[in-house]
C-alpha cells in the first residue's frame, strides 16, 4: 500500500468491535448499585416530602436526570457553539469508556441570598462534576467544572466536592486531573467562595509531590482561581478558548491604562510562549483530552510508585547510527537536540513540556525500553543552548517533578555557559540559575548524563554533572569540558603572548576533547554516539534499584 | 589500471564510482565541501580533501582547489561523475596539462558535443538524423523571436552549454519566446558562465530514447542498447527503463548504429550517451550527446551485465574494449525511479529540504539496487541536487520488474523530508505506463491539474480503515500493558488477527504488530501488504464530539505570497504601492539551480515586500503581502 496515509476520522462502524473489548476490561458501572439499594428499602408511599406527589425514587431519578444536563440544553448548545465540550463530555472522553464513578451528584449550593435559594437556581451537583475513573485501566480522580451552571463559578459546595476527591486521591495514591472552565468566584456566596478556593489551594499544596496533579484549562480561569492550576504540577491549555489571568482586560485598562485583549493577556499563546505559566497548548478540547490520556500514560500514580514501565516494541539495543554524524565539526554550528532525543527514545515518542517557552532548554517525557524517563537537554539551535533565567526555572521545575515521582532523569549536555548581560544579572540569573543547580543536586532518582559537545564553565557543573551525584556520566567523542571556550581562555592564560593563534591551538588540543574529564573520572566513559540508547537502557535496568536518601530536614529551602 | 583515482563529485555518483574502485583494487580520493564533511562518499573513500565552502561554485566547481587536491593526494586519474565538471573542457585541459588522466572522452569530443550547435553539424555530417529547424547563437530577445518565427512554433529554447533539461523552455508564441530568452540566458549565465542559447523546432508528443555507447581509444565503439526516459517533469527525467517497450530490433539497430557512427566521427572514447527524440512513427532525431556517465546508467548495467564505470576506467587507461557488438545482450528488464526530496503535489515536484530523520532502503528485497549517497541523519540542503537515490529493480520481464518496483517503493522509508514516492508509485502502476503508452508529456497529460495524490478506491479505503482501526486497537491495548497496572492480568491475549467491520463490510487484518517499526507488514483479507502509517484514529465518541470542534480559520492566501520552497530570491519585480494584475510576476526564487517565477493570485495593490534579491528564504516564508 501507499506510504504516509492519513485517516482523519474513523467511520462509525469500525470502532464498535473495539468498544466491546473495552467494556470487558472496565466493567465499573457508576451509580447503579446505590440506586438499587434505595429502591428496595424505601417503598413509594412510605415517606413524602414537600414535593408531595413524588416518591423518593422518582425524586432520585429526577435529580440524576437534572444533574446530567447541568445548566440545561440551551446552555449546552451555547457551550458547543463556543467550540467547547460540556463538563460531562470532557470527563467521558478523558476516561476509559464507562469507567467514571461520580460522587456528589446530589450536592447543591447552600446560598440563600439574592434569590439563590429558589428551586430554579438549584442544580444537582452544582457547577462541577467530580469523581474517579480510569485511563487505560489506571486510577485517576477528576473534577470538571461545568460552565453551563452559573458560568462554572465556584461555590462553597463546588469547592467541597473538589476537596473531597482530592482527599481521596491522596489517601489511595492516585493523580488528580482538573478540567477548569469557570468564570471565577460565586459572587453571591461571598467569603464562602473565597474559603472554598483556599481549601483547594491547601490541598493542592499538601498533595504536591504526593500524587501528580494536572490542570487542563478549557475555558476562563481568572482571579484567585488561577492559583490552583499554578500550584499543580502541569497546566495545559486549549488554544483560542482558554484564558488565565489575575485580572481581566477591563481592570487592566482601568488600573494601568493598557489596552489588551483577553487572548493577548492570558490566552494559550501568551502563557506557553511569554509567561511560561502553561506547559503546553492543544488545538481544541478533543485534541487536549486525547493528549491528556497519552500524557497520563507517562506518569506514576503516586510518589510511592516506581516510574511506569509499558510494554515496548523498540529494541533496547538498537544502534542509532545517525547520531554518529549529528554533531557538526565546527563547534559554533548548531544542530537540533530534538533530533538526538527522538532518535534515542522508544519509538521517537517524546512528550515535550513547554516546547515554545525558553527553547534553549528542552524538557519532556519519553520512554526507554518501556520505562518512563524525564529528558533534559540543552538546545544548541536556540541561543547556542545557553542557560538563562527562563531556561533554568523551566529545567528546575521539571527535574523536581521527576525526582518527586521517581522518574529517572536523562540529561543531554551541550552548554556554552550562562547567558551574560545586564538583563540577566538584574533579573537575578544568580538565584534563578541556582534553582536548576539545586534541583539536579537534590534529585535522588537515577541520573544519566550525556555530554554531546560543549560543557563549559559553571553550566557544566549544573547540568547533572558527576559532582552532583550523577549516576552515569558519558561523553561523546565530540565533547569538550572546559572552563570556557578557547578564545576567551587564551586571552587570560596567555595574556600578552604574541602568537594568540598558536596558544589557541594548544588550548584546543588540551581541552577541546573529552579527555580532561575522562582521566579524572568525571565522565565514566567516552562512548560512540550510536550506542547511546543501548547504554542508557542497560544502565536504567541497573539503576532501577538505586536507593539514595538526603539528610533529614523539615523541608529543603530552594532559592525561590 | 590506476593506483589512485580522485572522484570530483559528491552524493550517489561519487559513492557509485568509489564502489567500482574498491572492486578493482584502486584507492579512491573524495573531494567535499565543508558541509559534506561527514557525507557518505567521504566516509567510503580512502582519502578525502575539502575543496571549499558549501556553494558548488566554490567547492565542486572550484578547479583550483580540485587540482590542488589531485596534486596533494597524487591521484593519477579523475572521474568526474555527472554534472559539475564532467563536461567541462577547461577542466579536462588542465588535467591533461598536468598529466592526469580524465576518465571520460578526450577534450575535443567534449568540446564538439558540448556545443549544441556544433554537435548537430557533426551529427549531420556523420549521417545521423537531426531535428529540423536547427539554428544558431542568439544575441537579443528580438533575434530570438525572429529565429523562432523562421523555425515555426513551437520552439524550444535552452542554454547551449547546459546538459539535461535544465534551462530548457518551450515557447508557443513571440511573447513566450522573449520570456524564455530572458530566463534561459539568466540561467545559462548563472549555471554555466556562458550565456549562449539554442532555439530549435520542438517536436510535439515525443519519446525520449537514448543509446548508451562505449568506445575505446583504438577506434572501437559499441552500442549498449537503449534507455527509455520519456517520463519527465519539467524536462527532467523521473522514471527510466531499459529496454524500451517502443523499439523493435530494426529501429534499435538503426539508432545504435547511428550513435556509433557519431561516436566514431568525434573519435569518442569512454562511455557516452546519444539522446534521440522518437516520434510516434518511430522516426528518430538526434538531440544531443552527453559525454559522460548518465544518471540512469544502472539500468543499462542491469540488462547488459557490464559495469560502465569499470569500462570507463579501463578505456581511460588505454585498454581495448573486451566486448564485441554481438556480445551485448538484453537480459531481462530494468526500471529506475529517481527518488527526490521534493513535493510532488507542487508542479510534480518542488525541492524540499530537511534532515532524513528516518531512512531505510528496501535492500531486504531481491533484484533491487539502490544507488544513494545519503543515510539516516543526512541533511538535504539547498546547495545541491535534491536527489535521494536511484531505485533500480529488474526482472526477467517488464511486469516482474514493475511489480518489484511497487514492492520496493512500499518498503522504502523516508522521513524528515517530503519525497516523491507517492508520485513514482502512481506512475509505475498507471495503466498507460504499464501498457507502454508514454511520451515526454505523460505527466501533464495524465494529471492535467497536477498530481493530487493517490485516489483510494472503495475497497482500498476499506482495507486501510480496517488496518488503521486494528493498529489503533493494538496501540490502545499496549497502553494498558503497564507494569504494576491493576488490570494487567486481563491482558494476556495479544491481538494477532482482528476482524473489522467497515461500512457494513468485514475486513480481516492480521500481522506482527510492532508499533516501533516504520514498516507494517499486514495480511489484509489474505493479501500481503506493506504499510507505512502516520495515522490519527478517533474512537466513536471522540469522532462525535469532534464535530463540535470549530474549524480553525485558515489564513487568506490570495493576498499573501509565500515561498513554495526553500531557495534564494533572484529578483523582486514589485515594490509597495504597485498594482499587480492576476498572474503578473511578483518575484523569482531560485532553488537547486532552477528559477521559479511567482505570480499574483489576484489583481491587487502591493502592501508590503518582505524579501529582497539575494536573500535566502525557507519554505513558507512570507515574501510579499497584497492588499
Amino acid at each position: 500500500m501507499m506510504a504516509a496515509f492519513s485517516v482523519a476520522r474513523s467511520s462509525c462502524g469500525l470502532i464498535n468491535g473495539l468498544r466491546v473489548s473495552f467494556r470487558s476490561l472496565a466493567p465499573v458501572k457508576h451509580g447503579a448499585v446505590a440506586a438499587a439499594a434505595l429502591q428496595t428499602s424505601l417503598l413509594p408511599d412510605c415517606r413524602r416530602y414537600s414535593v408531595g406527589h413524588l416518591s423518593v425514587k422518582e425524586r432520585i431519578d429526577m435529580k440524576r436526570k437534572a444533574a446530567l444536563v447541568g445548566g440545561g440544553q440551551k446552555r449546552i448548545d451555547a457551550q458547543h457553539k463556543r467550540g467547547k465540550l460540556t463538563a460531562r463530555e470532557r470527563v467521558e472522553l478523558l476516561l476509559d469508556p464507562e469507567s467514571f464513578v461520580e460522587s456528589d451528584m446530589f450536592v447543591e449550593h447552600r446560598c440563600s441570598d439574592f434569590g439563590m435559594e429558589q428551586d430554579r437556581n438549584k442544580f444537582p451537583g452544582d457547577s462541577v462534576v467530580t469523581g474517579r475513573g480510569r485511563i487505560n485501566g489506571r486510577l485517576v480522580y477528576v473534577f470538571s467544572q461545568d460552565f453551563t451552571v452559573f458560568g462554572g463559578s465556584l461555590s462553597g459546595a463546588h469547592a467541597q466536592k473538589i476537596c473531597k476527591i482530592m482527599d481521596q486521591a491522596m489517601t489511595v495514591g492516585a493523580p488528580v486531573i482538573g478540567l477548569n472552565d469557570s468564570g471565577g468566584a460565586r459572587i453571591q456566596e461571598g467569603v464562602e467562595s473565597l474559603a472554598g478556593y483556599a481549601d483547594i489551594f491547601l490541598r493542592n499544596v499538601l498533595a504536591s509531590g504526593v500524587v501528580p496533579q494536572i490542570s487542563l484549562i478549557m475555558g476562563p480561569c481568572a482571579g484567585g482561581a488561577v492559583y490552583s492550576p499554578a500550584l499543580t504540577d502541569f497546566t495545559f491549555m486549549v488554544k483560542d478558548t482558554s484564558y488565565l489571568f489575575i485580572t481581566g482586560p477591563d481592570v487592566v485598562k482601568s488600573v494601568t491604562n493598557e489596552d489588551v485583549t483577553q487572548e493577548e493577556l492570558g490566552g494559550a499563546k501568551t502563557h506557553t510562549t511569554v509567561s511560561g505559566v502553561a506547559h503546553h497548548a492543544f488545538e481544541n478540547d478533543v485534541d487536549a483530552l486525547l493528549n491528556m490520556r497519552e500524557f497520563f500514560n507517562f506518569l506514576p500514580l503516586s510518589n510511592q510508585d516506581p516510574s511506569p514501565i509499558r510494554a515496548c516494541h523498540d529494541p533496547s539495543d538498537r544502534l542509532v547510527t545517525s547520531l554518529d554524524t549529528i554533531v557538526p565539526f565546527e563547534t559554533t554550528k548548531a544542530y537540533d537536540m530534538l533530533d538526538i532525543i527522538h532518535a534515542i527514545v522508544d519509538e521517537r515518542d517524546f512528550f515535550e513540556i513547554m516546547p515554545s517557552y525558553a527553547k534553549n532548554i528542552v524538557v519532556g517525557f519519553a520512554r526507554m525500553n518501556g520505562r518512563t524517563v524525564g529528558i533534559v537537554g540543552n538546545q544548541p539551535k536556540v541561543a547556542s543552548g545557553c542557560l538563562d533565567i527562563n531556561s533554568s526555572v523551566k529545567g528546575a521545575r521539571f527535574v523536581r517533578f521527576c525526582d518527586a515521582f521517581n522518574i529517572p532523569i536523562i540529561t543531554f549536555v551541550d552548554v556554552p555557559g550562562f547567558l551574560p548581560g545586564t538583563a540577566q544579572e538584574y533579573g537575578g540569573i544568580i538565584r534563578h540559575g541556582a534553582k536548576l543547580l539545586y534541583a539536579f543536586a537534590e534529585a535522588t532518582v537515577p541520573k544519566i548524563t550525556i555530554i554531546t559537545r560543549k560543557a563549559y564553565g559553571g553550566a557544566y557543573d549544573v547540568m547533572s554533572s558527576k559532582h552532583l551525584r550523577g549516576d552515569v556520566n558519558y561523553a561523546w567523542p565530540s565533547a569538550e569540558v572546559a572552563v570556557m571556550g578557547a578564545k576567551g581562555a587564551v586571552q587570560i592564560i596567555f595574556r600578552g603572548k604574541e602568537n594568540q593563534a598558536e596558544a589557541e591551538a594548544e588550548y584546543v588540543e588540551k581541552f577541546a576533547n573529552p579527555f580532561p574529564a575522562a582521566v579524572r573520572g568525571f565522565v565514566d566513559d567516552i562512548i560512540e554516539p550510536a550506542t547511546t540508547r543501548k547504554k542508557i537502557c542497560r544502565d536504567l535496568e541497573v539503576l532501577a534499584s538505586k536507593k539514595q536518601v538526603n539528610p533529614w530536614k523539615k523541608h529543603a529551602n530552594i532559592p525561590l | 589500471t590506476f593506483d589512485k583515482i580522485l572522484i570530483a563529485n559528491r552524493g550517489e555518483i561519487a559513492c557509485r564510482v568509489i564502489k567500482t574502485c574498491q572492486k578493482m583494487g584502486i584507492k579512491s580520493v573524495a573531494v567535499h565541501s565543508d558541509v559534506d564533511a561527514s557525507a557518505v562518499h567521504v566516509k567510503m573513500a580512502d582519502e578525502a580533501v575539502c575543496v571549499g565552502p558549501a556553494p558548488t561554485s566554490k567547492s565542486y566547481l572550484n578547479m583550483d582547489a580540485i587540482m590542488d587536491a589531485i596534486r596533494s593526494t597524487g591521484a593519477q586519474a579523475v572521474h568526474p561523475g555527472y554534472g559539475f565538471l564532467s563536461e567541462n573542457k577547461e577542466f579536462a585541459k588542465r588535467l591533461a596539462a598536468e598529466g592526469v588522466t580524465f576518465i571520460g572522452p578526450d577534450t575535443h569530443a567534449i568540446m564538439a558535443m558540448g556545443d549544441k550547435i556544433e554537435s548537430k553539424l557533426i551529427a549531420k555530417a556523420a549521417k545521423v538524423n537531426t531535428i529540423p529547424g536547427f539554428d544558431g547563437v542568439v544575441e537579443t530577445a528580438d533575434d530570438a523571436v525572429k529565429i523562432a518565427q523562421q523555425i515555426g512554433y513551437p520552439v524550444m529554447i535552452k542554454a547551449s552549454a547546459g546538459g539535461g533539461g535544465k534551462g530548457m523552455r518551450i515557447a508557443w508564441n513571440d511573447e513566450e519566446t522573449r520570456e524564455g530568452f530572458r530566463f534561459s540566458s539568466q540561467e545559462a549565465a548563472s549555471s554555466f558562465g556562458d550565456d549562449r542559447l539554442l532555439i530549435e523546432k520542438y517536436i510535439d508528443n515525443p519519446r525520449h530514447i537514448e543509446i548508451q555507447v562505449l568506445a575505446d581509444k583504438h577506434g572501437n565503439a559499441l552500442w549498449l542498447n537503449e534507455r527509455e526516459c520519456s517520463i519527465q517533469r519539467r524536462n527532467q527525467k523521473v522514471v527510466e527503463e531499459a529496454p524500451s517497450t517502443f523499439l523493435d530490433s530494426v529501429t534499435r539497430r538503426a539508432m545504435g548504429e547511428q550513435a556509433v557512427q557519431l561516436a566514431k566521427a568525434v573519435q569518442y572514447s569512454s562511455a557516452g550517451t546519444v539522446e534521440f527524440l522518437v516520434d510516434s512513427k518511430k522516426n528518430f532525431y538526434f538531440l544531443e550527446m552527453n559525454t559522460r556517465l548518465q544518471v540512469e546508467h544502472p539500468i543499462t548495467e542491469c540488462i547488459t551485465g557490464l559495469d560502465l564505470v569499470e569500462q570507463m576506467i579501463r578505456v581511460a587507461k588505454g585498454y581495448k574494449l573486451l566486448h564485441k557488438q554481438e556480445d551485448i545482450p538484453i537480459n531481462g528488464w530494468a526500471i529506475e525511479s529517481r527518488v527526490y526530496a521534493e513535493d510532488p503535489y507542487k508542479s510534480f515536484g518542488l525541492p524540499s529540504i530537511g534532515r532524513l530523520s528516518q531512512y531505510q532502503e528496501p535492500l531486504n528485497l531481491s533484484n533491487v539496487r539502490v544507488d544513494s549517497g545519503i543515510q539516516e541523519g543526512s541533511d538535504i540542503s539547498i546547495y545541491y541536487d535534491p536527489m535521494i537515490s536511484k531505485l533500480v529493480t529488474y526482472g526477467a520481464t517488464r511486469a516482474e520488474a514493475l511489480s518489484k518496483m511497487e514492492d520496493a517503493l512500499d518498503n522504502y522509508v523516508i522521513r524528515g523530508v517530503t519525497h516523491n514516492i507517492p508520485l513514482l508509485r502512481e506512475i509505475i502502476t498507471h495503466p498507460r505506463f504499464i501498457s507502454g503508452d508514454i511520451s515526454t508529456n505523460f505527466l501533464p497529460e495524465v494529471y492535467p491539474d497536477g498530481f493530487k495524490g493517490h485516489q483510494l478506491e472503495v475497497g482500498n479505503r476499506r482495507e486501510l480503515l480496517a488496518s488503521a482501526a486494528a493498529l489503533y486497537i493494538t496501540a490502545q491495548l499496549r497502553s494498558q500493558k503497564v507494569l504494576g497496572n491493576l488490570r494487567k492480568t486481563c491482558w494476556r491475549l495479544i491481538l494477532q488477527t482482528s476482524t473489522v467491520e467497515v461500512d457494513g463490510g468485514k475486513v480481516e487484518v492480521s500481522g506482527q504488530w510492532n508499533l516501533a517499526s516504520t514498516l507494517l507488514p499486514l495480511t489484509i483479507n489474505g493479501t500481503d501488504r506493506m504499510l507505512q502509517f502516520k495515522v490519527r484514529v478517533l474512537s466513536k465518541l471522540a469522532a462525535e464530539l469532534n464535530s463540535y470542534m470549530p474549524e480553525k480559520v485558515a489564513e487568506d492566501t490570495s493576498s499573501i505570497l509565500r515561498s513554495p520552497m526553500p531557495g534564494s530570491v533572484v529578483a523582486v519585480s514589485v515594490k509597495p504601492g504597485d498594482t499587480v494584475a492576476e498572474g503578473q510576476e511578483i518575484c523569482v526564487i531560485e532553488a537547486m539551480k532552477m528559477q521559479n517565477s511567482l505570480t499574483a493570485a489576484k489583481q491587487a495593490k502591493v502592501k508590503k515586500v518582505h524579501c529582497k534579491p539575494g536573500e535566502t528564504v525557507g519554505e513558507g516564508d512570507l515574501l510579499v503581502e497584497l492588499e
